[in-house]
């Protein structure tokens, strides 16, 4: 077995839910090329699994915007592709937007939420409860997954909506789903 | 000193019998300049997205590797996505080439200096972030290493052209961003490009 199929095989497997399994193969069935990511505990697994597909391109950003336009030139080029992120980077890509709506790009962000179910963090919370307003304010689309039953099939919406109809959509994963970070938690334990 | 570059000139120079390659002009004067030179399909000029060339020529270089990618773009817009170039310089794609034309001004917006005109050094920027091929260019010969380094090597390209900061007609492409974007793609991809994902 080559390294790459096993490193595949290997983020497959690790333990967690079963949505981010379920989006990788979405984005296989949809032929998902470019993969751009901001780090993110709850998109951690995808990444991983985006990086060891070697018929990707997983490309890690300093900043979400980035990825925007990316994701436009991929276009361009005849490639299709997704953004991995959290809230928090939402106001980040604001005016980049101006691309994809403009020239009227496919667009799908996979946004994990933050700031929202649970949280602990209050920086983290004027971006998250505002990251809904902020897009549809913008002319994104938005479609929202509560429960980890709901994700994938959110997830097969939103690529339908935005590579069959040419705008930007976003999918928000909901901190229910994932679990807010439990900061006490990691102040104890030899936490990482 | 030498004498300053003009930025049409050297735009011009570069794209003379472009053979294809797929040009983005960034947000302003760099837009006007690839227009200048002809508004070629396979021209991707920005009239926003300030900060978005340098990626918008990753994604493209990337869906397009057998083809060549050139970025053309302003300090003042290039300065606004310094990160894009740690990006592009993990990935490493072969086809790819910016081209910063420097004016140490926002030219477009009451030609306040920009970074570059106090010290800031782009070319060691892109080097720090791993570029490997970088070129300073001020003289009308360095133009012609920058055109045969685009053309005729491999490997991704980092470039800054000292031009005079002049004030120039402006040369408008279409704006028209849906426009652009299908004769772009149908350049590409063929006429199929339309009807295709």
């Amino acid at each position: 077995m080559s390294e790459t199929k096993k490193g595949l095989n290997e983020a497959a497997a690790a333990p967690g839910p079963e949505w981010p399994k379920g989006i990788y193969d979405l984005l296989k069935a949809h032929r998902i090329r470019q993969v751009a990511f901001v780090p993110d505990a709850g998109h951690s697994r995808l990444i991983r699994m985006c990086e060891a597909d070697p018929e990707m391109v997983a490309v890690r950003l300093t900043t979400e915007e980035e990825g925007i336009a990316q994701l436009g030139g991929a276009w361009l080029g005849g490639d299709k592709g997704v953004m991995l992120m959290q809230s928090s980077g939402v106001g980040n890509c604001i005016n980049m937007l101006a691309l994809p709506i403009s020239c009227t790009f496919p667009l799908l962000m996979i946004v994990t939420m933050r700031g929202d179910h649970g949280e602990f963090n209050p920086a983290q919370v004027p971006m998250g409860s505002n990251t809904q307003a902020v897009l549809e304010a913008m002319g994104v689309i938005v479609k929202r997954a509560d429960s980890a039953e709901d994700v994938v099939d959110t997830v097969a919406g939103g690529l339908a909506l935005a590579f069959n109809t040419y705008r930007p959509v976003a999918v928000l994963i909901g901190q229910k789903v994932m679990g807010a970070k439990d900061f006490r938690k990691l102040t104890k334990v030899g936490a990482q | 000193m030498s004498k300053l570059l003009h930025r049409r000139q050297v735009v011009r120079t570069l794209l003379k019998d472009r053979n294809g390659m797929m040009v983005v002009g960034g947000l302003g004067a760099s837009a006007w300049d690839i227009t200048d030179a002809g508004d070629e399909p396979t021209s991707f000029p920005m009239w926003g997205a300030m900060g978005g060339a340098t990626m918008v020529g990753l994604g493209m270089a990337l869906a397009q590797p057998k083809r060549k990618a050139l970025v053309i773009t302003g300090d003042g817009e290039m300065l606004m996505s310094l990160g894009s170039l740690a990006t592009i310089a993990i990935q490493k794609p072969a086809n790819l080439s910016i081209v910063v034309l420097d004016n140490e001004h926002y030219g477009e917006t009451g030609m306040q200096e920009t970074h570059t005109r106090y010290g800031v050094d782009l070319v060691t920027i892109a080097q720090g972030a791993g570029f490997q091929r970088t070129l300073r260019v001020n003289t009308e010969e360095d133009v012609a290493k920058l055109r045969h380094m685009i053309y005729n090597e491999e490997g991704t390209l980092f470039a800054v052209v000292k031009i005079d900061p002049e004030k120039l007609p402006l040369v408008l492409p279409p704006r028209d961003g849906s426009y652009i974007k299908n004769r772009f793609r149908m350049a590409v991809l063929g006429p199929d490009a339309l009807h295709d994902e």
